[in-house]
């Protein structure tokens, strides 16, 4: 259920803009990586490419290509929306449908992509779903409350179980506890320990303790100035980057020194 | 990709839906041209058979169709009387009223009290046609007649060509118009002052003004072109206000003598007035035609409405918010 | 400003003159205010002396003026009641979907010239006088294309009417919709048109009902369409299609000329009716707008 991600040569652009430059890097299946660099690196941007979701911004495009199990994303006839189905997304905020209950919210990329389901199979999605995002215990007694009355980390997990219910390959997590109190936060980076069994993962994170905790490999991702585009500058192990990485802008920038 | 596992994505449909959006959006721009070309059309036979010159004849006789003669002098002349007395009435007291309740007013009260000058915009103006000459008329007759005589020797207040008495006199209608748009125009112009940054007024304040000074110079400034832009959509709604006009409105067998105090038809009563007799292609044209001097009156007011709301720092203020309850 | 040196401190006062300016305006702005009570206070309490009178006749909301004479007061204007909400109805069936799909378009699709161009047209369609749209379907509906006037040719006029007030206010709702929401529902792979109308629009579904509730009160009280496209009738007609019917303000003002009491009573209770009406659906799009919402909470 998890796959590669193979990214070649990928130039982001916002309409004639250059967002992020050349970036090159293999992410193996079921691993988490950890993307870090200081604001207005191009990190999530990139992210969003992974999904093709930058082109929901106006005027995103990139070229270059992204391959999951040697297939470019990117190809002339793929379908992004069916893209996004195999690669899911959290954001940095949680956001649940507010007009959907817990249980609708869980459902939801089912249903509202034309799945069809008898009531015992989407009870057995919402309960899977919901244990494999460690909720399933805090909600199981009110599944039909609207979503909104969660606290902010419940929330997050709700939107975490909303995504792997479609069964992505891969999970694509944007500064995902930002929002979050340090317990909730701790219990999401719990969450993506035992998530990396049966997922690929990627997560923009800012905080880099957060990044060495979690993450198995690390990407570093830099800008030169404003305006100028961003670039990937070290990808190697969590371990390693952390301790004795091969450049000097990301020691500076993992002993604190900027960003 | 496993395309064929995850279903289908509803491609086609999803196009048809964008499709569907962008026809209505451009629905909406073909039916202003409709309108114009249709009008236009109509219009046509009938000013190539105008006997009078359409511009400047007071006649409109459209009873016979071998003698068409038609002009809107006189309807221009009493649309602008009529909507500029409205507008004199109506600017300073709504930009009174929004300053009232976004600058005066106790704030919890704020909000109740801006639903009562709403509630101006719901009565219909069949009502307030049927007030403004069975109850207002009578009751400001002996202001006009006191007006006629201390301020006669102004073409605008000298004698009309129907009795002040009456009460049927551009000045009723006016004012009655006058009360008519105040809501729209207050509606916009309040959320324009609403929006006032805080930080100039603190400003202001911090350097020792009164209350009044700091409105003076940081909110009046900031709303100005807003302000101006309610006064056009205020404006607009008065050239067209037709059923209010035509019953306040007495008529005359002159023509306009430019004073307040006369009677007659605006573009849009004139029209009103005909329009159970529309028969005749071409005597129905002359009514069109005026129908469409009125139309482009309107664009033109409203363009003009658009164009200069975009007031203050900061990029454009959201004063369409407020337009919801007024058409 | 007169400053005031003693010893080290330098003491400010207001001047009277600018203390009195600042009273001075404020009273205006008070007067303001007054201002626009006045004639409000004025049109209800005319509207509701002379009119509730009318109300309390047994037959005033159910019968219609077939077979009864100007000078007697009998009857009652259920046939007008009828005409207003029939033809504003099935306004409402055409203007509803297209202003919502207009407004669609502004937010969630609109770029470039086209998109300029529409909510330029919007805002000139909401300034154009009811008269001119009148004399519009006039000339199309019933000179060019043929048909005879009838409540139906109403309608089309009110569409143009209701259309500009549908599309401004779901924009306004579809707006206050976060990108957060759209962006979630795209991550898990579905479509633009679902994502429109199976979370943007329920999301912001209480404001496009009162608004929708509002723009058919604003068209209740037109009298310019009814006067160019349909006669009147004083009786029930319930089709919509041929023949004369009436409606609350072609009832008003055919009435006006009337001179019995009979008649002047009438049109102040059918004023009353036509007020009454409006304000009821002012309530009920705020009751709606209150019930959707806590349905949701």
């Amino acid at each position: 259920m998890s796959k590669r991600i193979e990214v070649e040569d990928l130039d982001v652009y916002y309409g004639s803009f250059l967002a992020v430059e050349g970036v090159s890097l293999d992410i193996a299946s079921r691993t988490v990586t950890a993307l870090i660099g200081p604001s207005g690196c191009g990190k999530s941007t990139f992210l969003r490419t992974l999904n093709r979701m930058h082109e929901v911004t106006p005027g995103g495009r990139v070229s270059g290509s992204v391959l999951i199990d040697s297939e470019d994303i990117y190809g002339s006839k793929v379908d992004p929306v069916l893209v996004r189905r195999q690669v899911g997304m959290v954001f940095q905020r949680p956001n649940p449908f507010p007009t959907m209950s817990i249980r609708d919210n869980v459902l939801a990329g089912v249903k509202l992509t034309g799945g069809r389901m008898s009531r015992s199979e989407s009870d057995e999605l919402v309960e899977s779903s919901l244990t494999g995002a460690n909720l399933w215990n805090e909600v199981k007694d009110r599944l039909d409350k609207p979503g909104s009355g969660l606290s902010g980390g419940q929330q997050q997990r709700l939107c975490i179980a909303r995504a792997i219910a479609v069964k992505p390959d891969v999970i694509l997590m944007d500064e995902p506890c930002s929002a979050l109190d340090p317990i909730s936060t701790l219990a999401i980076e719990d969450l993506i320990e035992e998530l990396k069994n049966d997922y690929t993962i990627v997560i923009v994170t800012h905080n880099m303790q957060q990044a060495s905790r979690v993450s198995d490999r690390t990407a570093f991702f830099n800008i030169a100035g404003t305006g100028k585009p961003g670039k990937l500058i070290e990808y190697d192990d969590t371990t390693t980057i952390f301790s004795k990485p091969s450049v000097q802008a990301t020691e500076d920038y993992v002993s604190g020194k900027f960003g | 990709m496993n395309a064929a596992e995850r279903g289908r994505s509803g491609r086609t449909a999803d196009r048809i839906f964008s499709g569907f959006a962008t026809g209505s959006g451009a629905l909406v721009v073909v039916v202003i041209g409709l309108i114009a070309l249709f009008l236009l059309i109509q219009a046509v036979p009938s000013l190539m058979a105008n006997q009078a010159n359409f511009f400047t004849s007071s006649d409109f006789s459209t009873g016979n169709v071998e003698e068409l003669s038609f002009g809107i002098r006189d309807l221009l002349i009493v649309t602008v009387l009529s909507s500029a007395l409205a507008l004199v009435l109506a600017v300073p007291v709504a930009i009174g009223i929004a300053l009232f309740l976004t600058q005066y007013a106790p704030q919890r009260l704020a909000h109740g009290l801006s639903i009562i000058v709403d509630l101006l915009a719901a009565v219909p103006s069949i009502v307030f046609g049927l007030w403004g000459t069975l109850v207002l008329a009578p009751a400001i007759v002996p202001f006009e007649l006191w007006l006629n005589g201390t301020l006669g020797w102004i073409p605008f207040f000298a004698r009309g060509n129907v009795s002040i008495e009456g009460g049927g006199t551009i000045f009723t209608a006016g004012v009655v118009l006058a009360i008519m748009i105040l809501p729209i125009i207050t509606a916009v112009t309040r959320e324009v002052y609403r929006q006032t940054p805080r930080a100039h007024m603190e400003g202001a304040l911090a350097l020792g003004a009164t209350h009044w000074e700091v409105v003076r110079m940081t909110v009046l400034p900031f709303g100005r072109s807003g302000t101006i832009a309610a006064s056009m959509l205020g404006l607009g709604r008065a050239l067209g206000e037709t059923i209010a006009v035509l019953i306040i409105l007495r008529t005359s067998a002159t023509p306009s003598m430019f004073s307040l105090f006369d009677g007659g038809y605006t573009f849009a009563s004139k029209i009103a007035s005909a329009a159970a007799e529309f028969s005749q292609p071409l005597s129905t044209g002359a009514y069109i035609a005026a129908g469409f001097v009125l139309f482009v009156l309107t664009f033109i007011v409203n363009g003009i409405a658009r164009v200069v709301a975009s007031p203050g720092e900061g990029g454009k203020i959201n004063w369409r918010n407020a337009l919801r309850r007024h058409r | 400003m007169s400053s005031v040196v003693r010893g080290a401190r330098i003491v400010h006062t207001v001047s009277g003159r600018r203390k009195f300016v600042d009273r001075f305006a404020r009273v205006l702005v008070w007067l303001a205010f007054a201002v626009a009570i006045v004639p409000l206070a004025w049109v209800l309490y005319t509207v509701v002396a002379r009119g509730f009178e009318a109300l309390l006749l047994p037959t005033w909301f159910t019968n219609s003026l077939q077979g009864i004479l100007p000078k007697e007061f009998a009857g009652g204007v259920g046939h007008a009641i009828y005409g207003s909400i029939i033809q504003a109805l099935i306004a409402s069936v055409i203007s509803v979907p297209l202003g919502i799909m207009v407004a669609i378009y502004l937010v969630e699709y609109g770029r470039g010239a086209l998109a300029r161009a529409t909510t330029f047209m919007v805002d000139i369609l909401s300034g154009i006088p009811s008269i001119v749209a009148a004399l519009f379907v006039f000339a199309l509906w019933i000179t060019t294309l043929g048909f005879d006037r009838s409540a139906f040719a109403v309608s089309i006029a009110l569409v143009l009417l209701m259309v500009p007030v549908i599309v401004r206010s779901t924009e306004e709702m579809l707006k206050l919709v976060p990108m957060d929401l759209r962006e979630a529902s795209y991550a898990l792979g579905v479509n633009k048109m679902r994502t429109i109308l199976r979370i943007v629009l329920p999301t912001s579904l209480s404001g496009i009902v009162s608004g929708v509730l509002l723009a058919v009160a604003r068209v209740m009280g037109e009298t310019a369409p009814v006067l160019v496209l349909v006669g009147y009738s004083r009786s029930m007609n319930y089709n919509v299609f041929e023949g004369n019917m009436a409606s609350l303000p072609l009832l008003i003002y055919t009435e006006f000329t009337n001179p019995y009491p009979a008649g002047q009573l009438r049109i102040w209770g059918a004023s009353l009716t036509l007020i009454l009406l409006i304000a009821l659906l002012n309530i009920f799009a705020r009751v709606i707008a209150w019930a959707i919402e806590r349905r949701r909470a």
